[in-house]
């Protein structure tokens, strides 16, 4: 409270930032005493990580990584990262550090997990990029909400919406077809949303997760009443992946970035055009009036509900799009209650992002790295169950909102408006 | 009543039209809003869920081009059919009854956990894995000890409730301390703790000797829920899970209407700047709400394992948590009228078994409608434009954005 109300001079931190900086250098402490103990004390051999594909043009070689000398050199930076965190704080870069960190973290990890086989990181970060696919939409359509003063807790279910729309629509008119269709009832359910918000002013949160509550028990009725009967509607076509011409080719960073499905080319458009849009255009602005100070914006002649609805709606129909990668991104099958929390990491991932698009998406990098380490350690022998890995998106989701809620301060007002 | 002001005598009347307005008080209700709107939501949820129910039958949807009037006739009596053998499922007949008190049991102390957050103004949406927890810990409890029943069920069950506790007061702590909305880490939490289940279902602690799947030992008898009226007939299950659940509800009314802490409770949830001004430990009290919320729901797992059940297997509450929610807007987040509402989707989860098995729609439906219940009550002025009844009732409102 005091913090937002006495002004400090540039570089002088209040006493709850102090504070939270702290928590965030302990952990950092913590995670480098960990890397140490377990990862480098407990590695004996190195891992060998693979950069290229057999069929790559430019083939680039696997270099071999001392899993305990990594986990030393790890360790030394998450303590120095500590020390400074603790010191004097990163500032607007806090996330960021913190990316970098976990990331470090969990490149050690993999060292140790990796112990005297191979590994092929390709793999891995192909997967992430693809696993960060539905996270990203998931933001995006977050902060096209919240930026204009409206919470989605619902995209949960606007993304299982869009998968099933377009497990079925897929399966019978083409996987375009399938597309449009999971944006278009992404955006039907973006408009109940914003009626009960706008319109009858319901708690923004109630009404998202009815929207979740509701979508998920009519996706499984009708799951179990047509697609059990009539495998052929549950059996969408699915995208497949197609190299970028000479980007594609570039060692390491052409087969993760630019040989994917459309998805991921997609989500780079989406975070593109958001950018642009939200930043410099005259909706951008309008949009971020209407979330910060609504009664002014509509004092000067900014239409409020209009701007809310518009993008609540729009929101409504990138999430949509989104929990079409379930479906026709992916599997090709639509499961119950197959996206198994990724709105919610969505809404972690925008948070953590800070509310713009290049944030989301670089939180949601992180998050789909420790999604696709959970599978491709699987193939792997570790130690460590199953069950513990699988657990790691949704551990690391609590630990980003409870760091950096705090310190992200939401860009809106969310209070229903009430016109004069 | 005495001479003495009980703290919700002396607690300023909160302001018109908010979502407790008629019930932060000391028991006065308002039928109009309280009944009415209620009962009407259910009515219009079971229309909206008849028309859902036609949709999803693909072979009628194809009749209507050919002759919709013969498509209307079989449309009718498909849902007629449904909502008859619903309605027979859940009240027809002894064993029905029995069904449907067994499931209420759960709903009810799930729909409590659930409720007692609302009246704090916190979203526990965490009921399902604070369940998971709480029934594990009963269910060591169960099989790891040999007591008499005088002490062994009431250990067990005060372990269910310390395992929720514990499991709920992370969220509460987070919240309070760093800002973290409980809506996000609840739901992250519940698929941690559904994780965790699943890992303890494997290793041979839990494990039951000789099987490979991940079913836990059983519960010893001394720990389970004596059966009320198997003496009749072995098929009536109704066990005494439900008589505890009422019991609780009663308890958490003493709680939040007639204790102190009860009082503070409803404070921070109506004003948490107001309650911090008047001296209180608002972090503390965020922590004790999510405990008592979580251990509720543990109560409500442990039903399931010491009663329904007696035993752990994976996700063994099912999606009771999430029914819990809706459940607890149905009841305004009143003991009492949380208690009413968990009859009524004890009713219509037995009933939509029933449902299942003698006709050709799913039960999945139940939620569907239970969600559409949901709808129709949060946004009270729906019902209101849509027969026209006249009510105070506001849209609810529990949360303000993402808080600190």
């Amino acid at each position: 409270m005091t913090a937002t109300l006495t002004q400090h001079a540039e570089g002088v931190r209040s006493p709850a930032e102090i504070r939270r900086s702290r928590v965030l250098a302990i952990v950092y402490l913590v995670l480098a005493v960990l890397v140490l103990v377990a990862f480098g004390f407990g590695s004996e051999g190195s891992a060998t990580f693979v950069l290229s594909r057999p069929g790559d043009a430019i083939q680039v070689g696997s270099p071999t990584i001392p899993g305990s000398g990594l986990a030393f050199v790890v360790s030394a930076v998450l303590a120095f990262l500590g020390a400074r965190q603790w010191m004097a704080g990163f500032g607007s870069r806090t996330n960021l550090v913190l990316a970098i960190g976990l990331g470090l973290v969990a490149f050690s990890f993999l060292a140790w997990a990796a112990d005297g086989a191979s590994f092929s990181l390709v793999g891995l970060l192909q997967e992430a990029m693809k696993r960060a696919v539905p996270i990203t939409f998931g933001a995006v359509s977050g902060l096209l909400c919240e930026r204009t003063g409206i919470i989605n807790i619902g995209i949960e279910g606007m993304l299982l919406a869009g998968a099933f729309t377009g497990a079925i629509v897929g399966s019978t008119l083409g996987a375009a077809a399938g597309m449009i269709g999971a944006a278009l009832v992404g955006g039907l359910l973006a408009v109940l949303l914003a009626v009960l918000t706008v319109k009858y002013r319901v708690d923004q949160i109630i009404a998202g997760v009815v929207i979740n509550i509701f979508v998920l028990g009519l996706t499984s009725f009708y799951t179990s009443q047509f697609l059990v009967e009539n495998p052929a509607l549950n059996n969408a076509p699915i995208m497949r992946a197609f190299g970028i011409p000479i980007l594609s080719d570039i060692p390491l960073i052409g087969p993760v970035l630019f040989d994917q499905n459309i998805f991921v080319y997609g989500m780079y458009v989406l975070v593109g055009v958001t950018s642009f849009a939200l930043f410099r255009t005259k909706w951008g602005l309008r949009t971020r009036a209407v979330g910060e100070k609504p009664r002014a914006a509509d004092t000067v002649g900014i239409h409020v509900f209009r701007m809310k609805y518009l993008n609540v709606i729009m929101g409504g129909l990138v999430a949509g799009f989104g929990g079409a990668y379930f479906t026709i991104g992916s599997v090709g099958r639509f499961d119950e209650n197959m996206t198994a929390g990724r709105g919610f990491i969505g809404l972690a991932a925008m948070i953590f992002g800070r509310w713009h698009p290049v944030g989301a998406i670089s939180a949601a990098l992180v998050f789909g790295l420790a999604d696709s380490l959970q599978v491709k350690l699987g193939i792997l022998d570790t130690p460590i169950p199953s069950e513990f890995l699988a657990m790691a998106p949704y551990l690391v989701t609590i630990v980003v909102v409870a760091g950096l809620v705090g310190r992200s301060r939401p860009p809106s007002d969310y209070t229903a408006y009430v016109k004069e | 009543m005495t001479d003495q002001l009980t703290p919700s005598e002396v607690e300023p009347e909160p302001p018109e039209g908010s979502f407790f307005g008629d019930l932060t008080g000391s028991g006065r209700i308002d039928w109009r809003s309280n009944v009415l709107i209620p009962a009407l939501a259910i009515l219009s949820a079971l229309i909206v869920g008849a028309l859902i129910i036609a949709l999803g039958d693909l072979d009628t949807l194809r009749l209507w081009r050919s002759s919709p009037g013969d498509a209307l006739g079989v449309t009718v009596e498909t849902v007629a059919d449904a909502y008859g053998a619903l309605f027979k499922g859940a009240l027809g007949s002894v064993n029905a009854i029995s069904e449907t008190l067994t499931r209420a049991a759960p709903l009810i102390l799930a729909g409590l956990a659930v409720a007692v957050g609302f009246q704090a103004g916190l979203f526990n949406i965490g009921a399902n894995g604070q369940m998971l927890i709480g029934g594990m810990f009963a269910l060591v409890i169960g099989f790891q000890f040999d007591l008499p029943i005088i002490l062994h069920l009431p250990i067990a069950i005060i372990a269910a409730f310390i395992g929720g506790a514990l499991w709920g007061a992370i969220p509460g702590y987070l919240r309070a301390k760093t800002g973290a909305h409980e809506v996000i880490t609840t739901i992250m939490l519940n698929f941690v703790a559904l994780r965790l289940v699943d890992y303890w279902l494997t290793i041979p602690f839990f494990q039951l000797e000789g099987r490979t799947d991940p079913v836990s030992k059983s519960v010893l008898e001394s720990a389970r829920y004596p059966e009320l009226i198997a003496f009749i007939n072995p098929r009536y299950r109704v066990h005494l899970g439900i008589v505890i659940a009422v019991l609780v509800a009663v308890g958490v009314w003493w709680l939040l209407f007639r204790s102190t802490i009860g009082f503070e409770f409803r404070a921070v949830g109506a004003n948490p700047d107001g309650a911090k001004y008047a001296g209180m430990n608002v972090v503390l009290l965020y922590v004790a709400v999510m405990a008592t919320a979580g251990g509720l729901a543990g109560l409500a797992g442990g039903d399931q394992v010491l009663g329904t059940l007696g035993r752990g297997t994976p996700g063994f509450v099912g999606v009771i948590g999430f029914d819990a929610i809706a459940l607890a807007l149905l009841g305004r987040s009143h003991p009492y009228g949380v208690v009413a509402a968990g009859l009524l989707f004890g009713g219509l989860s037995a009933g939509g078994q029933a449902m299942q098995a003698t006709t050709d729609v799913g039960i999945d439906i139940v939620q569907v409608i239970q969600a559409l219940i949901i709808v129709f009550i949060a946004a009270p002025a729906l019902i209101k434009a849509i027969y026209r009844v006249r009510a105070e009732a506001e849209s609810t409102q529990v949360s303000q954005g993402w808080a600190t």
